[in-house]
């Protein structure tokens, strides 16, 4: 029956993706596109060649983090739905330090990407803390903290990092997680050695909620609070805690974007959406650090194919966006997806 | 002083109509015991079909046009959220999660169909945008005719009727009674009879409705076109409103009349003695950070019903 029961748990991913391309594919056909040579485009643009395959890896880096972000959330029971503030604040804490710090790489980049996980950190240690003390919901607070985080970097752009400006300079290398080695071994694309950093992040949460005494209150607390309560545990601390190290993954997918990709940051109109498809990658993940790493790896390729379905078979980029909304929908649905299995394996017997 | 306020007031009131139509929808849906995520998806879609059903038909109609088209936009809207009322009610997915999909979903669609049916990622300007008006008889009142009638759209006053009829129906009516008895204890409701789920999906339907009208009111007044960035936040801004007027829809018609104001300050600020020296950000982070300090109870406690956000399995305790 556990076998049984873990199966499922990886089926209904799967299953979830495969309905999502079967979508994407009819959603082609109606509307008078071939889909064959849709999902051609979709495999050239993510893996077509080495140039692709640095992008693709390039796009996955921040998913990784904000997957883990809202996994490690969702473990201790809260949904961190403000990834995407804690990205933006700890994107633009790592231009900051980047830009108004000089110092050799050996302190000046390690200094940068902390500063990304401390911005990250205090902006999810908001709700975290109103949570814990307040019982407020975290979902609420989160979404707003997403816009005043995004006013207020925009407001921090034009007034602070720039005169008046809508980009600002770029980041001196020292501060830059741009590899030549990585760049020139997948032809010029934007990879760089944040990938391993994000790795190295999966391994730390998987490390935290396995095998130390935190990991586990969080998982008790997520499990059952009063039961946890009644235990000697404390509550507050684990959900302020939790919500501190959510923020500290989110942030730290900002410096991925800050010092890696872009070295600069811009005045965005409104949402970058790292931080809302990092739902989807920890949902379809189901919460597991390596789950997390493929999701986030599907999402990247996804994303980045979709670049070259105009070129490729006239297909707007977009549909990979509704492929992944409906990916989201059927795995959120899984009970019907469940329950459609086991009706399945009973018609067997 | 008569000047800034007959500059204000008519702006305020045209930017937040569509925060009133889709907080109105919020305050159904979550009322019943579903938390919209997805009213931005909402807007979006309502934003969508609101300017291509005006462009396709402007020949047709036209003056009539940008009316049929709120219409439209609202019956969509509604069938739209269906997939929302499906997936969180009858599949028991998180709500949350349901709700970002819808948004995801919406922007996706919106695009999509935006790029194939025109070509590019925007739409061309709709000729038949909502005009403003003076009122009549209201705007010939002295005072406060020029500031509240004269130069203002017939949409901002719809919204606030609406807002009354909202009221009406939720604390004067049976159907009132029985949706909020749903969204606070289920299997209350439900032992006195109430369908639970029928109830749910009414709650859900509505704010698709209000919604997409909320979306479609944006667009045909503000923006005039439709592209990725034609909605950006509102949807959530109006979330805000439903949780800062505290689930009750005058309430939440209030608090978007505060953010709208808001909003227009940040527009119009500029050219009001007191306000010129204030920096535009935080009239424009004002709604969240206020909606935060409400949650956390320093601006009288806001408390969500019940049983907002959990899916009911009927026989379960």
């Amino acid at each position: 029956m556990a076998n049984n029961k873990r199966l499922i748990t990886i089926l209904i991913p799967i299953i979830s993706v495969l309905l999502g391309l079967i979508a994407g594919a009819i959603i082609m056909l109606a509307s008078g596109y071939n889909p064959i040579a849709g999902y051609t485009a979709l495999w050239n643009g993510a893996f077509g060649d080495s140039y692709t395959i640095g992008e693709t890896i390039r796009r996955t880096t921040p998913y990784i983090l904000t997957g883990l972000s809202i996994a490690f959330a969702f473990r201790t029971g809260l949904f961190n739905i403000g990834a995407e503030g804690q990205v933006i604040v700890g994107w633009l804490a790592a231009i900051w330090v980047g830009l108004a710090v000089d110092a050799p790489m050996i302190i000046h980049l390690p200094l940068a990407i902390l500063a990304s996980i401390a911005a990250g950190a205090l902006w999810a240690f908001v709700p975290g803390i109103l949570k814990a003390k307040l019982g407020v919901h975290e979902v609420i607070v989160t979404i707003m903290m997403n816009y005043i985080a995004l006013f207020s970097a925009n407001e921090i752009i034009r007034k602070v990092l720039t005169d008046g400006g809508t980009t600002t300079e770029s980041i001196p290398a020292t501060a830059s997680l741009a590899s030549p080695w990585l760049q020139s071994i997948t032809f010029y694309s934007r990879m760089h050695y944040g990938i391993l950093i994000a790795l190295f992040a999966a391994v730390i949460m998987w490390f935290i909620i396995e095998r130390t005494t935190l990991g586990y209150e969080l998982k008790a607390v997520g499990y059952n609070q009063h039961a946890s309560k009644y235990a000697g545990m404390n509550v507050s601390k684990n959900i302020v805690l939790t919500m501190v190290i959510a923020g500290a993954f989110a942030g730290l997918a900002g410096a991925m974007e800050g010092l890696g990709t872009y070295g600069t940051i811009s005045v965005m109109s409104g949402n970058i959406n790292i931080g809302f498809d990092g739902i989807a990658v920890a949902l379809l993940g189901a919460n597991n650090p390596l789950g997390v790493v493929f999701a986030a790896f599907l999402f990247g390729a996804l994303k980045e194919g979709a670049g070259e379905m105009p070129t490729g078979a006239g297909v707007p980029t977009e549909l990979v966006d509704i492929i992944i909304a409906l990916i989201i929908f059927f795995v959120a649905s899984s009970y019907i997806i469940r329950w459609a299995l086991l009706r399945f394996k009973k018609g067997e017997k | 002083m008569f000047d800034i306020l007959q500059s204000i007031v008519p702006t305020a009131l045209f930017y937040s109509a569509p925060l009133i139509f889709t907080a109105l929808g919020g305050v159904f849906s979550e009322r019943s015991g579903v938390i919209n995520i997805g009213l931005e998806g909402l807007m979006v879609m309502g934003a969508f079909v609101g300017i291509v059903f005006n462009l396709t038909f402007a020949d047709v109609l036209g003056a009539w046009t940008p009316w049929v088209s709120i219409v439209v936009a609202t019956i969509v809207g509604a069938i739209f959220s269906i997939i929302h009322a499906v997936a969180s009610i009858s599949f028991r997915s998180d709500q949350t999660i349901s709700g970002v999909a819808i948004n995801m979903l919406a922007l996706g669609i919106g695009v999509y169909l935006t790029k194939i049916w025109y070509g590019k990622g925007q739409t061309d300007m709709v000729q038949q945008p909502f005009y403003t008006t003076d009122i009549p008889l209201l705007s010939e009142i002295p005072i406060i005719g020029p500031i509240f009638f004269q130069g203002v759209y017939v949409t901002s006053y719809l919204a606030i009727i609406v807002a009354f009829i909202a009221w009406y129906v939720l604390y004067k009516t049976a159907f009132g009674l029985r949706l909020r008895a749903v969204g606070e204890h289920p299997m209350a409701a439900d032992t006195n009879g109430i369908n639970v789920y029928k109830m749910r999906y009414i709650g859900v339907i509505l704010s698709g409705a209000l919604g997409g009208l909320g979306g479609s009111v944006f667009a045909l007044t503000i923006v005039s076109n439709f592209s990725h960035s034609t909605i950006v936040g509102q949807g959530f801004m109006a979330l805000a409103a439903v949780i800062f007027g505290k689930w009750h829809p005058l309430g939440a018609m209030g608090a978007a009349l505060f953010f709208g104001l808001a909003q227009s300050l940040s527009v119009v600020g500029a050219g009001v003695p007191l306000l010129a020296d204030v920096p535009q950000v935080y009239l424009l982070i004002a709604p969240y950070v206020l909606t935060i300090l409400a949650l956390a109870g320093f601006i009288g406690r806001a408390e969500a019903p019940k049983a907002s956000g959990i899916p009911y399995i009927k026989g379960n305790r």
